[in-house]
């Protein structure tokens, strides 16, 4: 009885999963929804006299599988969504009808199928546990193919390494060979490097370009990743405008008392949405955005 | 093998007194330096022909050379025959062996006999004049060397021909001369009608040659080989289905190369070559090379009265067509190729009628070969002060501008039509005689052909050399070069005591050809004295007819529309027009319609199979759309249909 | 409690994960549909296995737990390859394989 309450509990939550799966427009999506399903699925496991199978369904699963799954997402791209506009012509209508007919074929062999009310039960198979007489079958009749299926994943293991491994085709130049290179191809003035960002700037933001020494904003100073996508901010908002006041004032006012009285507090976010993005390319700071 | 061949000689040798059996004797002295005759001018040939342009300046000279040396070998080897008895006068010149495989010997001999003999004089004779000619006739053409050279392989084959021992050898000669011809009557290559000229003569001539490689072949399979004296030895011993058959396969060769019907269309064509090769190839000598072989081949056709039937009645229809056609062609070549096809139709005549008309043949052949090469020069020389006109209703009144040639050419139309004493009357007048002897019709056709020969002859003459002058060009024509007149007046004189000469002056030509020949005598049916003069009432009526018709008339110098048999003859009385209504254009159908089922039935069967396969591929390669998706739903209604079949065979 | 129940539930699933495969151009989610359906079918056997008593489906079911973590190492190494070579994961990008 309370497995019947269980599973028509969880098996509405096994088919949104499913249906999440196949309708989200993003992938991330998706994968969550796979992970529903998968859970829902080992709490089948344990109902049905299998709780090794359920605890590996939701350690490596679950756990391994599935994480792999959005770890590659993250590679591939998270933001990126399908469109749902079929291109292949008649794909839709093919693909119902081959789906309408193995349904129709399962449901039928189910449906006509001479099934116990109750099933027999694993008690009699597993009189020392469910682990112990899955363990004796592992090292006992199958212990061959268990074998085989740890050369198997090993083969895996390194047919993955080999495709994703990629040969350095050029030798990658060291600081030192940049540096020479500096000096001997650039103009004087950017053999230093080029000036960070935020440098006797209001803000230290990576955003904000570095104010040269004359008072103009240098764009250079600004990642260009940051500049194609539009998330920089513009050098004219900083660039020095020295105003009759300014001059009065003279220099004894302290820079750092303006800066923290001029900065809103709701534009940091922005630079921190980005700033896993620059995670990747931290080396081209410097004299590389050159 | 070999004893079978010597017990063959002596089987020879036994039966000498049979018609053409004379033991030949294995050549001794002067006789075993036969093969120079050949030698020389294939020498020649192929200094000329391999020289290329540095033997350009000299080239007519060594083309001359080669043949006058040839020539001076062969008067040698004339009087070193005198010397020898009557019967004595075959010699075989062993030079190597050809091949010796299975059964089958064939040994590279020479056979110098009296009928090789005179055939060699004429050769080289008239060869050599015509050399001579050829250096004033070809002398403004560019390519006079490689014309030389080709003369001389002429000349070579020819004497191959005439010398062989030996069917197959003789082959050899045979398609040398086919060959030879064949480049001369093309020899203005650049002219299309020269082009195809010569092809027609090469196409028409391998008809005849597919007659010799038959009568080869039945030789070798008869009697085992293709040798003049085993063959004639053991003749006799053959039944008469097969002699008759390698007489009739000897005939068809004759008829290819001696322009007989029904393979004469290519000698009118061949006018297109330059004239001297019209008067030594196509009148002189390779056109009389069937007649030799016929002679020849005397022990064959003794035994096979049927095919010498054959021959008399190709010779009859030969001489009677080409005698009409002559009389109607304007084109002074042609109209005396014309002549030639009825004078070489005389001499297959006489050779049909056997051992009496053999030696009258080759009579007629040797006095032929003067005057024939006689009026063929002369018209050259006519042509070559005409600025190459041909066409006679362009002549007119030339007997004052070229005073000698119209002489020389006279002599030779009195030889012709058989005015005595003059060469043709002797010779033609023994073959009418023999004709008679030998049935009524075929004498008829002998002297209605005598008759037309006369009346053609007088018309090619009066409109040459007579009437009004019908030139278009500017200046008068002129005489001719004495390089050209010289061999002219030597042939005419020829023309005028050829006959004489060799009928009475020294040895009897029948005499001396009887070694060779057999010899045999017919009564006539009336006294000679009535038949020649009957002859002479035709041939003088013939003269009157178209003295009546060209003599007192004003010549048109366009053509008139003629009657029916005009315009039949003008056309060559239609062979062309047959050879193409029932070979040419049956064959092309033929052709096409093989061409048509090897396109649409063998190709269309592969192509289409090809087609279709490759047609299927490509709506196949459809399904081969690289999306994964679309292989991923055939998967999973793969995998239905093989599940839905388990299901179905399992299922009770 | 009847094994019927499961088994509807099997085959909702596979047939889910069957049309998600045919139907979604993202690699990912077409990886994970085919995921979907390997768990569809380990419920069955899951299912089968306590029907007759037996643990063989239970081995079953873990061996293709195996095999589809070893598939999804490769697979997913397949696909981060051609994201990289194609800055694309559809799987209609990658149709070049073909006359």
């Amino acid at each position: 009885m309370g497995e019947e309450v269980l599973f028509w509990v969880m098996s509405p939550f096994a088919v949104l999963g499913a249906l999440g799966l196949v309708f989200a427009r993003k992938a991330v999506h998706g994968a969550l929804s796979l992970a529903v399903t998968m859970i829902t699925l080992a709490v089948f496991y344990i109902a049905q006299e299998a709780p090794f199978l359920g605890v590996v369904q939701v350690v490596v699963y679950t756990g391994a599988i599935m994480m792999l799954f959005l770890f590659v997402i993250m590679l591939v791209g998270v933001e990126s969504s399908d469109s749902r506009v079929e291109t292949i012509r008649g794909q839709r209508g093919s693909a119902a009808l081959a789906v309408l007919g193995v349904v129709l074929l399962l449901t039928t062999v189910t449906v006509r199928a001479t099934l116990p009310d109750e099933p027999t039960g694993m008690a009699q198979a597993t009189p020392d546990g469910n682990v112990a007489g899955i363990a004796d079958l592992i090292f006992g009749t199958y212990v061959w193919a268990f074998e085989v299926v740890a050369a198997l994943l090993i083969t895996a293991a390194v047919g993955a390494m080999t495709l994703t491994h990629r040969e350095r085709i050029f030798h990658r130049p060291s600081q030192r060979d940049q540096a020479i290179r500096r000096f001997r191809e650039g103009r004087p003035e950017d053999a230093a490097g080029l000036p960070v960002p935020g440098v006797y700037a209001r803000h230290n933001a990576v955003d904000t370009p570095a104010l040269l020494p004359d008072g103009t904003p240098s764009e250079a100073s600004i990642n260009r990743v940051l500049v194609a996508r539009g998330a920089a901010r513009s050098s004219e908002e900083f660039s020095h405008r020295p105003t009759p006041g300014d001059i009065e004032a003279g220099t004894s006012e302290t820079l750092s008392s303006a800066e923290g009285a001029d900065q809103p507090e709701g534009e940091t976010d922005e630079p921190a949405a980005a700033a896993p993005e620059l995670g990747g390319d931290d080396d081209a700071t410097g004299g590389e955005r050159a | 093998m070999t004893s079978t061949f010597t017990t063959l000689a002596t089987a020879v040798a036994a039966e000498a007194e049979h018609g053409g059996g004379q033991a030949a004797v294995e050549a001794t002295g002067v006789f075993s330096l036969t093969w120079l005759l050949i030698a020389f001018p294939l020498l020649g040939a192929a200094v000329l022909l391999l020289g290329g342009r540095r033997t350009d300046k000299v080239g007519h000279l060594i083309g001359c050379g080669a043949s006058i040396a040839s020539f001076v070998m062969g008067v040698v080897l004339f009087a070193a025959m005198l010397g020898e008895g009557a019967t004595e006068r075959a010699f075989t010149v062993q030079l190597w062996e050809y091949f010796n495989a299975g059964g089958y010997q064939v040994d590279v001999s020479l056979l110098l006999d009296q009928l090789s003999m005179a055939f060699v004089l004429l050769i080289t004779g008239v060869g050599s004049l015509i050399h001579v000619y050829s250096i004033g006739y070809m002398e403004h053409d560019e390519r006079r060397r490689r014309f030389f050279g080709y003369l001389n392989l002429f000349v070579a084959a020819m004497l191959l021909l005439v010398l062989a021992s030996d069917y197959l050898i003789m082959f050899i000669g045979w398609e040398g001369v086919g060959l030879a011809s064949y480049l001369l009557i093309g020899f203005w290559q650049h002219k299309p009608s020269a082009a195809v000229a010569a092809k027609k003569a090469f196409v028409v001539n391998r008809v005849g040659d597919m007659g010799m490689v038959l009568a080869i072949s039945s030789m070798l399979a008869v009697f085992g080989s293709s040798a003049f004296e085993v063959v004639f030895a053991s003749a006799d011993g053959a039944s008469t289905g097969w002699v008759t058959a390698i007489g009739l396969f000897l005939l068809l060769g004759a008829c290819g190369k001696s322009a007989q019907f029904p393979l004469q269309s290519w000698l009118l064509d061949a006018m297109e070559g330059p004239t001297p090769v019209s008067a030594l190839i196509h009148a002189a000598t390779m056109v009389t090379a069937g007649v030799y072989l016929i002679v020849r081949s005397a022990a064959i056709y003794d035994l096979a009265p049927d095919a010498r039937t054959a021959v008399v009645v190709v010779g009859a229809i030969t001489l009677l067509m080409g005698a009409i056609i002559g009389c109607a062609k304007d084109d002074i070549k042609k109209a005396l190729a014309g002549s030639t096809m009825s004078q070489i139709g005389y001499m297959t005549l006489a050779a049909g009628l056997g051992p009496a008309g053999y030696a009258f043949a080759i009579f007629h052949l040797l006095t032929h070969g003067f005057f024939k090469a006689n009026l063929f020069l002369g018209a050259g020389s006519v042509m070559h002060g005409m600025h190459d006109e041909v066409s006679m209703r362009r002549y007119g009144g030339l007997r004052i501008m070229m005073p000698v040639t119209f002489v020389t050419f006279a002599m030779g139309y009195l030889a012709i039509i058989g005015i005595p004493p003059f060469a043709g009357y002797f010779s033609k007048d023994k073959i009418i005689e023999a004709a008679f002897a030998d049935n009524w019709i075929v004498g008829i056709c002998t002297l209605l052909g005598a008759g037309i020969t006369a009346f053609y002859m007088t018309r090619l003459m009066l409109m040459t050399f007579f009437g009004n002058r019908r030139w278009q060009q500017s200046e008068p024509p002129h005489e001719s070069p004495s390089v050209m007149t010289v061999p002219l007046i030597i042939l005419a004189v020829l023309s005028v005591v050829g006959g004489f000469g060799l009928l009475y002056l020294g040895a009897d030509i029948v005499d001396w050809l009887a070694p060779v020949t057999g010899e045999e005598h017919h009564d006539l049916p009336m006294p000679l004295a009535l038949l020649i003069t009957i002859t002479l009432v035709t041939v003088l009526a013939g003269v009157a007819v178209a003295w009546a018709t060209y003599g007192r008339r004003t010549v048109r110098a366009d053509v008139p529309a003629g009657n029916a048999l005009t315009v039949a003859a003008r056309n060559d009385l239609y062979g062309d027009a047959f050879n193409e209504a029932v070979f040419m254009r049956p064959g092309q159908y033929l052709t096409r319609s093989l061409v048509y089922i090897e396109n649409r039935g063998v190709d269309g069967a592969v192509v289409g199979t090809a087609t279709a396969v490759g047609g299927l591929s490509t709506r196949l390669r459809r399904w081969q759309t690289g999306f994964v998706r679309s292989y991923a739903v055939t998967m999973l209604g793969g995998v239905g249909v093989v599940v839905l079949a388990m299901l179905l065979v399992r299922l009770p | 409690m009847s094994p019927t129940p499961y088994l509807v539930l099997s085959v909702i699933l596979f047939s889910i994960g069957a049309a998600g495969v045919l139907t979604r151009r993202n690699a990912l989610v077409a990886f994970m549909c085919v995921e979907l359906m390997l768990n569809a079918g380990n419920l069955a056997f899951v299912t089968f296995a306590r029907m007759h008593g037996n643990l063989d489906g239970q081995m079953v079911a873990f061996f293709v737990m195996v095999v589809a973590a070893a598939e999804v190492v490769v697979g997913l190494a397949i696909i981060v390859t051609i994201f990289r070579t194609r800055r694309s994961a559809s799987v209609d990008d990658a149709s070049l394989l073909k006359l």
